[in-house]
This record gives C-alpha cells, sequence and structure tokens, in this order.
C-alpha cells in the first residue's frame, strides 16, 4: 500500500498542518443514514472533542477513521475521508496499516486476560518485533507515557485484569500508544471511571496531545472544555457546528449548540 | 393495617404448595441417585471379586471365558487407542468447524442456519446409523480406494480397522466439539476482538493469540464430553473396526482390535455358562467404568491446569 503521506510537523505550530479531511462524508446502517454530509478538517497535534446527545453519530464518525465500522454489516460510506492526503476508504489503503497509524482506545477498557507486559507488547509482536531488549524499552516507554509505570513496574508480568478500571484504561491507552500511531482515536474513555481516575486521564490526554494527534468522544461536557482545543457538535447525525472549544463553549454560532452546552438538552 | 401487614409478612397457614413441590422436586433428585447408588454398588460388590492386577494386564486365550486365565488387556489397549485416535481427528476438525461458524460465516445467513440444523441434526442421528456410514463410506469407499490406488494385492484399508473405527466415532461426536466451542467462543467479550483488531491485528491473528487461548478450557470441555461418549459406544465400531478375538494387541491402524463395551455384549451374548461367566462380565464393567472415569479424570486435570495458567495470566 501507498504510505500515507503524514506530513512533517518538526517546526510548526500544532494544528498548523491539516492531517484528517473527512468530506462530505455519509454512512448507511442498511437504509438508515447514520451519518449526514459531514465535513470536517482536523489539525495534527490538535485535540478535537466530538460532543452531542447519544446516537447523535459522533462514535459512528470516530470509528469511520480507523475503519472499525468495517467490522459491521450493512455499512454503507459516501464521501471520503482524508488522512495525510490519502482517501482511506480507497480501495487500495490496506486496512491493518491504517489501523497501526490510527490507534483507538475504547469506552470500556479492554485489556487483553495476558500479563500487564503481554498487553502492551502485543501490538508489537503483532508487527514483528523481535529484538527482546528493544520490546522491553518499548514497554518502559510507553507505560511511562501513560502515567503507568510507577504503578505497575514491580508487576509487569501480573494479570492486567488485577489493575483497577482506571489503570487498565491507562493500559490500554499505553497499548494504543506503544505501536507509535498517529492519531489516537478515544470513545468516552473515562465514561465508566471515577472522577479521581477521570482526572488522570485527562491530565494524560493533555500530555499525550504534544506527540499524538487525539479526537475523543465524550458526554462530559465539562471533559470536552478542559482538554479540547477544538470541538465539533453534533446532532442526529449532522455536524451543527465546529470551531474552537472556547467560542463553542462560550459563544456558540448555533441556538442548538447554546442549548445543549449550556444543559437545556441532551 | 396493622392485621393486611401480618397477613403478608407471616405465614399463617402451612403453605402446602411449597411444601408439596419441594417434596416432588426432592423425590426426583432422590430417585436418580438411588439408581446410580443401586448400579453402581451392584457392579462394584460382584465385580471386585473378578478384578485383579493380573486380570487387567492380561492377554487372552481364544477361550475367554475362564475366569483363571482370561484377562481384558487387549480390550483396554483398543478402546484407549481408538478414543485417542478420535481425539486427534475430532478435535481440530470441530473446532475449526466452530471457529468457521462463529467467526467467519456470514451471521444468520440461509447457508450459516442450515449448516447449524445440520450439526444437531447429526447429535440426533442413532449410533448404529454411524456405524453403518462408516462401514459404507470409510470401508467400502475410501479403503477400496486406497487399496486399489496403492495396488495392494489384499485388502489393507479397505476392511475394518482401528482408523475407521475411530474416524467413524469422531464424525458421531463432531456435534459434541463444535456446539461446546461455539459456546466458548461466543462467551469471549467483542470488546476484546475489537481491541485486537484496532491494534492492527488481522482476523486470524486475532483469533489465533486472544480468541483461542480463551476458549481453550470450553473446547477441552466439549473433547470430555466426545471422550465420554465415544469411551462406551459399541455400535460404530461394530462394522468398522472391532474383533471378535485377536491372539495380540493391535500395531498399526490397520489393524482391528478387541474393544471392552464389545466385550461385554460378546460376554453376556456368547458365553456356554452363564454362571461362569457372570463373574468376568461384572469385573470386564468394572474395567470399562474404571477406564471411562480415568480418561475423563485426565482430560480435567488437564483442562483445570489451562484454567489455572489462563487464570495466572489473564
Amino acid at each position: 500500500m501507498p504510505k500515507l503521506n503524514l506530513p512533517e510537523a518538526k517546526t510548526n505550530s500544532p494544528g498548523s498542518n491539516i492531517l484528517i479531511q473527512i468530506e462530505a462524508l455519509s454512512l448507511y446502517y442498511g437504509a438508515t443514514k447514520a451519518l449526514k454530509n459531514i465535513s470536517l478538517t482536523l489539525g495534527e497535534k490538535v485535540v478535537t472533542a466530538f460532543i452531542g446527545p447519544s446516537g447523535c453519530g459522533k462514535s459512528t464518525l470516530l470509528r469511520c477513521l480507523n475503519r472499525m465500522n468495517d467490522l459491521i454489516d450493512n455499512v454503507r460510506i459516501e464521501g471520503s475521508c482524508q488522512i495525510g492526503g490519502h482517501n482511506i476508504y480507497s480501495p487500495d489503503v490496506d486496512v491493518i496499516e491504517l489501523r497501526k497509524r490510527v490507534g483507538m482506545v475504547f469506552q470500556k477498557s479492554n485489556p487483553f486476560p495476558k500479563s500487564i507486559y503481554e498487553n502492551v507488547a502485543y501490538g508489537l509482536h503483532l508487527h514483528g518485533s523481535q529484538n527482546k531488549s528493544e520490546i522491553e524499552a518499548v514497554v518502559e516507554q510507553s507505560l511511562r507515557s501513560a502515567a503507568l509505570w510507577d504503578e505497575v513496574k514491580d508487576r509487569l508480568h501480573a494479570s492486567a485484569l488485577g489493575l483497577s478500571g482506571g489503570q487498565q484504561q491507562r493500559l490500554c491507552i499505553a497499548r494504543a500508544i506503544a505501536i507509535k500511531p498517529e492519531i489516537i482515536l478515544m470513545d468516552e474513555p473515562a465514561s465508566a471511571l471515577d472522577p479521581l481516575a477521570t482526572a488522570r486521564i485527562e491530565e494524560l490526554i493533555l500530555e499525550l496531545k504534544k506527540d499524538f494527534t487525539i479526537v475523543i468522544v465524550t458526554h462530559n461536557m465539562q471533559q470536552a472544555a478542559r482538554i479540547s482545543d477544538q470541538t465539533a457538535f453534533f446532532y442526529i447525525g449532522e455536524l451543527i457546528e465546529f470551531d474552537s472549544t472556547g467560542k463553542i463553549f462560550t459563544n456558540p454560532a448555533k441556538k442548538q449548540t447554546e442549548d445543549y452546552v449550556t444543559g437545556r438538552f441532551g | 393495617m396493622r392485621a393486611t401487614t401480618r397477613k403478608h409478612f407471616r405465614a399463617e397457614k402451612f403453605d402446602f404448595t411449597s411444601f408439596f413441590f419441594t417434596g416432588l422436586t426432592g423425590l426426583a433428585t432422590l430417585l436418580i441417585v438411588a439408581i446410580l447408588a443401586v448400579m453402581l454398588g451392584n457392579i462394584l460388590l460382584n465385580g471386585w471379586e473378578g478384578f485383579s492386577w493380573r486380570f487387567v494386564s492380561t492377554i487372552p486365550k481364544k477361550d475367554f471365558f475362564d475366569i483363571n486365565t482370561t484377562g481384558v488387556l487387549p480390550m483396554v489397549v483398543g478402546t484407549s487407542i481408538r478414543v485417542f485416535v478420535m481425539t486427534i481427528f475430532v478435535l481440530p476438525i470441530g473446532v475449526i468447524t466452530a471457529i468457521y461458524l462463529t467467526e467467519y460465516a456470514p451471521n444468520n445467513s440461509l447457508i450459516t442456519r442450515f449448516i447449524r440444523a445440520a450439526v444437531n441434526n447429526l447429535a440426533g442421528v442413532p449410533s448404529i446409523v454411524f456405524g453403518l456410514f462408516g462401514l459404507g463410506f470409510f470401508i467400502n469407499f475410501i479403503g477400496k480406494h486406497l487399496d486399489a490406488i496403492l495396488h495392494n494385492s489384499s485388502a489393507v484399508w479397505g476392511q475394518p480397522a482401528l482408523i475407521w473405527a475411530a474416524l467413524t466415532l469422531a464424525v458421531m461426536t463432531m456435534p459434541v466439539v463444535i456446539v461446546a466451542t461455539e459456546e466458548s467462543l461466543k462467551a469471549i467479550p467483542p470488546g476484546l476482538r475489537e481491541a485486537s483488531l484496532a491494534l492492527g491485528a488481522t482476523k486470524l491473528e486475532t483469533i489465533w493469540r486472544v480468541v483461542l487461548p480463551q476458549a481453550l478450557p470450553g473446547i477441552m470441555t466439549g473433547g470430555i464430553l466426545a471422550v465420554s461418549r465415544a469411551a462406551g459406544e459399541v455400535a460404530p465400531i461394530l462394522f468398522t473396526g472391532v474383533a471378535y478375538y485377536m491372539a495380540s494387541l493391535p500395531h498399526r491402524v490397520t489393524d482391528q482390535f478387541m474393544d471392552l463395551g464389545y466385550h461385554v455384549f460378546v460376554l453376556s451374548t456368547q458365553s456356554p455358562n452363564i454362571e461362569q461367566t457372570r463373574p468376568i462380565l461384572y469385573a470386564t464393567v468394572v474395567v470399562l467404568l474404571l477406564l471411562t472415569f480415568a480418561l475423563n479424570l485426565v482430560a480435567i486435570i488437564i483442562r483445570a491446569r489451562v484454567r489455572k495458567k489462563l487464570r495466572a495470566l489473564g
């Protein structure tokens, strides 16, 4: 497959390079139109929040970005979604390669029933790493980046299922970043966690945005306001408004957005 | 007000319905336990006198109706080997079929439903029919053709043999393995598959590295059920490989073999002197029960170790 030509961004400020460009994207589940003509441009190394009431299509759109919707029968997609200038829905795209570059963290933490070490090393084994010391280094580095290393360094070979919910979710983040993706998709990553664990995930996201482009779906308005640079508001499959997070939360252009972010509906 | 509360919270009358059904279900259970106890007690009490190490480890002479010289070694060996060979065939084929049905086949399509129905119907076919199928398909079709292809002057494959009996049993126990494996595959949270795929794993890698290790205990349960069912079956091997008498133990998969279950049948129908044969018959049944029990025990111990390992890691 042709490499996704990802722009170099060594000197540019965050957001100045366009990384993801969604154009006139519509998605159908059978005959139901779940996403209606969405166009959206996301810059590199920014955090974008997708907000909106349940069923508005924000998770569906998120799953378009690493083609997880491919797993569902009867899904049809129109329009295009370019990552690094390459349409990820064109027939020559290798989905495996795409998913290596676009990592994902799910709503419900889903560590493999393996050791902590094996969880982080899973992606490395998949993609052919053999060198043990190299893998060990990446595992440590990923766990450090996910702010989990100090808590688990003495029990790397213990079961991942013995960790608390918040630790499991950070492990899933470590697992995702171990294969060095450019983009991390997060589907309500803190919705099942207590406030303290949620705060740690949020801190982590702010830390991670130095190296990764992050798209996060959240139901938590304050969370979106705290961690994102840009916010997109969706309602029943349509993109209502997309702007800087400050603008969306203080001075939205649309009445619908204002009603939602102030808690009048949704 | 007070009276109503009382009425609701304290039973003033003896609850006859509850008592009746507790008693009824309890009695039904007791009946089953009693039947089992009587059967096992009868077999063990009567079988114990004929049962000895010499009996288990002796290859009998042609006339195996003499309690002092007869033995069951060839039958123990024959039954064990046919169950073992069956397991080698039934587990991989059954597991792969179950993987296809749960992971690959389009869900609820006509063909998937047809295959599931076929598997379920296979489980309902009487075992003697499997025996006849084995004779017709494995021996007369595959075996005969193999002989023709290999230019054997006399029948080597085209006759009853250990391999054909084991294959017939494998076909018979296939539904058990398929259903057990399917159940354990379905029990694995979809989130684990998604996590693996999202990391760039292919479907095959996901199945191999995440799904199958988790399903292993369930697959082994299927294996245990298949072994239990096959160990005592006589009808499927009747035409496909079992021998009335063999002077030596089977050496090749194309040899015939003696079998414990079939030997019980022979002893109870072919004996010249019933009174004299009875202790041998009882002792043979004891050996058959012990062997089935031992085969199960081995499988259960292996499964327990796999589970323990999964829990330690998982």
